[in-house]
């Protein structure tokens, strides 16, 4: 997002105001700081009360044994976050992090590549089926997850009517902490991917078509030319797919709530430090601490971007 | 467009109903059969694919969703219901207050947005056309807390608004998302757009801030707006962890929540097709909205990903 800020000078802002009247330079000036103010000072302070007083809050929190709804706490340090990782759920919940992680992000980049090479083809029904395929993403992740909860089923499933058919068992998906991973893994994937679809087919329409066709004239075969030339003109749109959708696996919570309740396999940071907080134990302040480890983690992907977008731009 | 895939560059000649695999090898010429068969499988099958991969799972929603339990607990899958039977809807209403969730949901999408696109209409306004210090270092702020994910925020948050006697209430839902990052962000990239000179011209017929605000820019602004406006809508109604924490007695849940409500009831076999019944409700508005005016959502989610 920051990619289209980098090149517009925001000084540039259309302002109206001209020099003309110097005389009231200073009145006027006066004038435009309170409209400003009233205009602009409660989204910023809903901003402020309810994004940055938070982050403030959770660090406070994070440095207390505290139970939510006692009223009294002791100041421990950073006991939380040594108890977290020393804890034997710490190599747990960090590996199925790392696990969820990779595989949405790889997953549904990969999948959303090859859609949206589907989608560029030039037949008709690509806009249905674009507008298809997006589709998943703008749905209730509650609703979704119910209605694969039913397909995964193992009595009444479809799925289970699909394995019996060619002479399996329907494996018992929620109970398993291994194959509920695996169920959510391919649901987050089936939502998501529309949107990777979506960004990759803008980046393939808007590769340069004088050098494509050059190189279709001088024999490169389809695949040639998409291995060779379309991969590294995309690598803008992959860098910044990878970056999103990272972003958004780490704080995937629908699914892994609505699929898997008692996190059992599919206990993410994210989810770890909801169960700790609002599950059977109310331990606000570990699960603050769970909270600040990913933030820190978030933190250091945005930097990464943001560091990466300003060298790419300086370059071209 | 053509360069990446091998299809036929001549729509006429894709226009033409499927012919047989019966193609005998040849030359492949712009309108040859070989070439048609080659646009079948490189082009439709693919599309098709990922068409029904999408398709089929929300379309044996809808089917379950009128299903008795008795064609749902058996061994041989059966495809269409007998009937269009609403029992599973009735049922759904009837063992948690499902209208009572719906208009909840409702509220709460309407009135979060509708603050939420007045907000940030108003900010980028001033971030754009009134002169003020420290625009950049403001800006710049608002840039940052597009980037602070809102879970990590949920227990501080639940801890204030719960301490102002905001659990189980519909403002205790709506008030903690209605900052807006997001929509100030895109309404400002787009107002920076905007010719000034219309705005002079207003500002010499004597048209105050308010005035320029309301008579010139917002109308020009429509697309933009609505953009906003629909993302906002589509993240509201389906915004699940937050009404999930503050709310615990059925009268304030919203449709989400109160589908885990109902998921604990009906969590047996013979309850999925009255959970199929209320993913419909949750899932079809949203469907509805996104069918009609997609060229927005998508633009609007999707935006950022290339440089403009």
């Amino acid at each position: 997002m920051t990619r289209q800020l980098t090149d517009r000078p925001a000084a540039a802002a259309g302002t109206v105001a001209s020099d003309r009247r110097r005389g009231r330079w200073s009145a006027r000036t006066r004038r435009d700081f309170i409209v400003f103010l009233a205009l602009a000072l409660p989204n910023l302070a809903l901003i402020a009360v309810f994004t940055y007083l938070p982050l403030i809050n959770n660090m406070y929190y994070s440095t207390l044994d505290w139970t939510l709804g006692s009223a009294s706490a002791t100041v421990v340090g950073f006991d939380n976050y040594i108890n977290f990782f020393t804890s034997a759920d710490a190599p747990k919940v960090l590996g199925t992090t790392a696990v969820f992680t990779l595989v949405t992000v790889g997953g549904s980049m990969v999948l959303g590549l090859l859609v949206a090479l589907a989608l560029n083809s030039e037949v008709r029904g690509t806009t249905f089926a674009r507008s298809a395929v997006f589709a998943p993403y703008v749905l209730s992740g509650v609703g979704v997850g119910l209605v694969w909860l039913f397909i995964f089923d193992p009595g009444y499933g479809v799925l289970s009517w699909l394995l019996r058919g060619i002479g399996q068992q329907s494996p018992q998906w929620i109970n398993d902490p291994q194959l509920s991973l695996v169920m959510v893994i391919v649901v987050y994937i089936w939502k998501n991917l529309g949107y990777c679809a979506v960004v990759y087919l803008a980046g393939l329409q808007s590769l340069p078509q004088d050098v494509m066709e050059a190189a279709s004239l001088d024999g490169a075969s389809g695949f040639r030319r998409f291995v060779s030339m379309a991969i590294p003109l995309l690598s803008p749109t992959t860098f910044f797919l990878l970056i999103t959708t990272m972003l958004s696996s780490l704080q995937a919570f629908d699914l892994i709530r609505i699929m898997t309740p008692l996190g059992n396999g599919t206990s993410t940071l994210i989810y770890e430090a909801y169960l700790q907080a609002f599950g059977a134990f109310n331990r606000a302040g570990y699960s603050a601490s769970i909270s600040v480890v990913l933030f820190a983690i978030l933190l250091v992907i945005t930097v990464l971007q943001v560091r990466f977008v300003e060298r790419k731009v300086h370059y071209s | 467009m053509s360069t990446l895939s091998p299809v036929n560059p001549d729509p006429a000649a894709n226009a033409g109903p499927a012919t047989g695999p019966d193609v005998p090898p040849q030359r492949p010429r712009p309108l040859s059969r070989a070439n048609l068969v080659q646009t079948i499988a490189g082009g439709y099958v693919p599309l098709l694919l990922a068409t029904l991969v999408v398709v089929l799972p929300l379309l044996w929603m809808v089917l379950s969703s009128f299903k008795q339990p008795g064609e749902i607990v058996t061994t041989d899958l059966k495809i269409l219901p007998e009937s269009v039977n609403l029992d599973n809807y009735r049922v759904a209403m009837t063992t948690v207050p499902f209208a009572q969730f719906f208009v909840n949901s409702l509220i709460v999408t309407t009135v979060g947005s509708t603050v939420k696109v007045i907000l940030a209409i108003l900010t980028a306004y001033a971030l754009v056309f009134v002169r003020f210090p420290f625009k950049n270092a403001i800006f710049i702020i608002i840039l940052v807390a597009l980037m602070v994910p809102p879970q990590v925020s949920i227990l501080p948050n639940y801890i204030l608004i719960a301490g102002l006697g905001g659990k189980n209430t519909l403002w205790g839902i709506i008030l903690p998302g209605l900052g807006t990052a997001f929509g100030t962000f895109l309404l400002r990239q787009h107002f920076l757009t905007l010719p000034g000179s219309i705005l002079e011209a207003a500002e010499i017929d004597g048209a105050g801030h308010w005035r320029r605000l309301w008579q010139v820019v917002v109308p020009v602004s429509g697309p933009s707006i609505a953009t906003v406006a629909l993302v906002t809508v589509v993240s509201e109604w389906n915004d699940y962890i937050w009404p999930l924490i503050i709310t615990d007695r059925p009268e304030t849940m919203t449709l989400p929540v109160g589908l885990t409500l109902l998921q604990n009831s009906e969590g047996n076999g013979s309850g999925w097709g009255i959970l199929m019944a209320g993913a419909v409700l949750v899932i079809v508005p949203i469907l509805l909205v996104f069918a009609a005016l997609q060229r927005y959502i998508v633009a609007g989610l999707t935006q950022g990903s290339v440089t403009g």
